[in-house]
């Protein structure tokens, strides 16, 4: 599905990514876990074409991708779920929707925006509500329903839990785990708390200032008390 | 009571003008952040190809005044358009990411190239044009046998005005392209993972706003009969202060310091030294500036984090 060969990237004269080489299968989750600033954010960005890797090539179901505008890319079927969310703070819970839904079929409208109300019911309650109002939780849920109206083959999600309840990050990875199943959507997961992310995942990699450092089954990586140490610090307590 | 009504009218006429043009400065600003400031020039053209239009018009014989001005508004329109187009891409797209200063400078160096252009190949004296839709109404006469008119013309204005304002109003709070341009403005990278193609939406951002300036080049053309090539520079002044009056960056607050300002001007020609109306124009500008900085309509820039 998704394949990057040797991938680097920066901001500047700063080196954010080193020669990355990864595979998202269809139908697969992988994530991607790593301390912060390892540059996670960075490579579901470049994906994207921001930044544009400065050496090798993004390919999309076999498609070269590197050069080609973040618009372009998303046209393709990449949606995503950026850091910070990055919702439409003026624009209704509705609006958000619609502007997820641009990509889809008009006529696909009502069942895509049904089917995300019946995963995230807390945004039907809210619909008309402005997107900068709703609570953390609830916002990345809209930026994860947006990201869904586009009918993505594979969904980029940026550490959906940061910063939300132990509750609510239940709900949101047992959403993620609902889309996988019931939509075989591909999906790359980034996370700071490996051990969730590790549990939901097929395979793993783990990222450290800007180079794959292991990779491999979810299972495997979750048993493998260095990444704990080495790479994720005691943030995966 | 009658003088004070009349000026009214016709401090709203001039108002509805100027708040046409400002769409235009506040539109482009709310998408990209910067003001073009070569927005006047595309005014100053679309009342030039009003002028060349009715001329045709008039010398082909053809007679219906309505015809008239549907065609030669929407001339101005498109010709304007593909110069707001032409604009956008010729000095904002490659300079974007570039210092500020640079499309600034650029645009001020375009708006005095256009100038230039217009003078050289329509001439530099000025244009006049009698009036095409002469009559009206009185509406009412004072005790001292002032009467109040409206002109046909004015009404034209007026009516085109309230159009032009709901269906702009229409398009960015209802449809796909409004919510485009929306979002492009609130977070251009966002707007981009969406699928929004965010250069064309700024393009048609230019186009849309180039077109408004027209047609109030097309009402000054028509309503005042007098133009030259240099009247881009006192209107886009005139314009940009109404836009930041209103609140740079809000479509309703565009047209309120619009008409604000031509009332301001309309009543101080009329009550006091009509040599001294943009001398109030302006102070009202700082008056309201010191007190609510964002403008009568626009919000506190929010920081963003
Ligand atoms: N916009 C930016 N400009 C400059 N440097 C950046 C920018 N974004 C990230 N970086 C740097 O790139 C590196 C990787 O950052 P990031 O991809 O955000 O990591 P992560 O998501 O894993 O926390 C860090 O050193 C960070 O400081
Ligand atoms: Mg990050």
């Amino acid at each position: 599905m998704l394949e990057l060969e040797g991938v680097s990237a920066a901001y500047g004269a700063v080196r954010a990514l080193d020669r990355v080489d990864l595979k998202v299968e269809a139908g697969e989750i992988v994530t991607l876990v790593g301390a912060n600033g390892a540059g996670k954010t960075t490579l579901l960005m470049t994906i994207c074409g921001r930044p544009r890797a400065i050496s090798g090539s993004v390919r999309l179901r076999g498609q070269d991708i590197t050069r080609l505008p973040t618009h372009r890319i998303a046209a393709l079927g990449v949606a995503h779920a950026p850091e910070g969310r990055r919702i439409f703070a003026r624009m209704s819970v509705r609006e958000n929707l619609q502007l997820g839904a641009r990509l889809a079929p008009a006529a696909n409208l009502k069942t895509n925006l049904d089917s995300v109300l019946a995963l995230f019911p807390r945004l039907g309650e809210r619909i008309d509500q402005r997107g900068g109002t709703l609570s953390g939780g609830e916002q990345q849920m809209l930026a994860i329903g947006r990201a869904l109206m586009a009918e993505p083959e594979l969904l980029l999600l940026d550490e959906p839990s940061l910063g939300l309840a132990p509750l609510i990050v239940r709900q949101i990875f047992a959403a993620i785990a609902r889309i996988n199943r019931e939509r075989g959507t591909a999906i790359l997961l980034v996370e700071q708390n490996a051990h969730h992310a590790l549990r939901l995942a097929h395979r793993g990699y783990v990222l450290a200032t800007g180079r794959v450092v292991m990779e491999g089954p979810a299972a495997e990586l979750a048993a493998n008390a260095d990444i704990q140490t080495a790479y994720l610090g005691k943030l995966s307590a | 009571m009658a003088y004070f009504i009349q000026q009214l009218i016709n401090g709203l006429t001039l108002g509805a003008i100027y708040g046409l043009i400002a769409i235009g400065y506040t539109m482009v600003y709310g998408i990209i952040g910067m003001i073009n400031f070569a927005h006047g020039e595309i005014y100053m053209i679309g009342a030039f190809v009003a002028l060349i239009a009715v001329l045709a018009f008039t010398s082909a014989g053809i007679a219906s005044i309505p015809l008239l001005l549907i065609v030669v508004i929407v001339a101005a329109m498109v010709v304007a358009g593909l110069y707001g187009w032409a604009i956008e891409r010729l000095i904002y797209r490659p300079l974007r990411g570039a210092p500020r200063l640079a499309p600034l400078i650029s645009a001020i160096g375009l708006s005095i190239f256009l100038q230039q252009y217009v003078q050289l190949t329509q001439g530099g004296r000025v244009k006049t044009l009698p009036p095409l839709m002469p009559g009206g109404f009185t509406l009412m006469r004072g005790d001292d046998g002032f009467a109040v008119g409206i002109s046909n013309f004015q009404i034209v204005v007026f009516v085109l005005t309230v159009v032009l304002m709901a269906g702009l109003t229409l398009i960015i709070n209802r449809t796909e392209l409004g919510r485009a341009q929306r979002a492009a403005a609130s977070d251009p990278v966002m707007a981009a993972l969406c699928g929004i193609d965010v250069d064309r939406t700024i393009s048609v951002t230019f186009v849309i706003g180039a077109a408004l300036a027209a047609v109030a080049g097309v009402m000054v053309v028509l309503y005042y009969g007098v133009i030259d090539f240099f009247i881009g520079f006192l209107a886009g002044l005139k314009a940009f202060t109404a836009a930041v009056l209103g609140g740079v960056g809000s479509l309703p607050g565009a047209l309120l310091g619009g008409l604000v300002l031509g009332l301001v001007e309309s009543f101080w020609s009329a009550y006091a030294d009509a040599a001294y109306k943009d001398v109030a124009a302006y102070a009202i500008l700082v008056l309201v500036l010191i007190f609510r900085p964002s403008g009568l309509l626009g919000r506190p820039e929010i920081e963003k984090v």
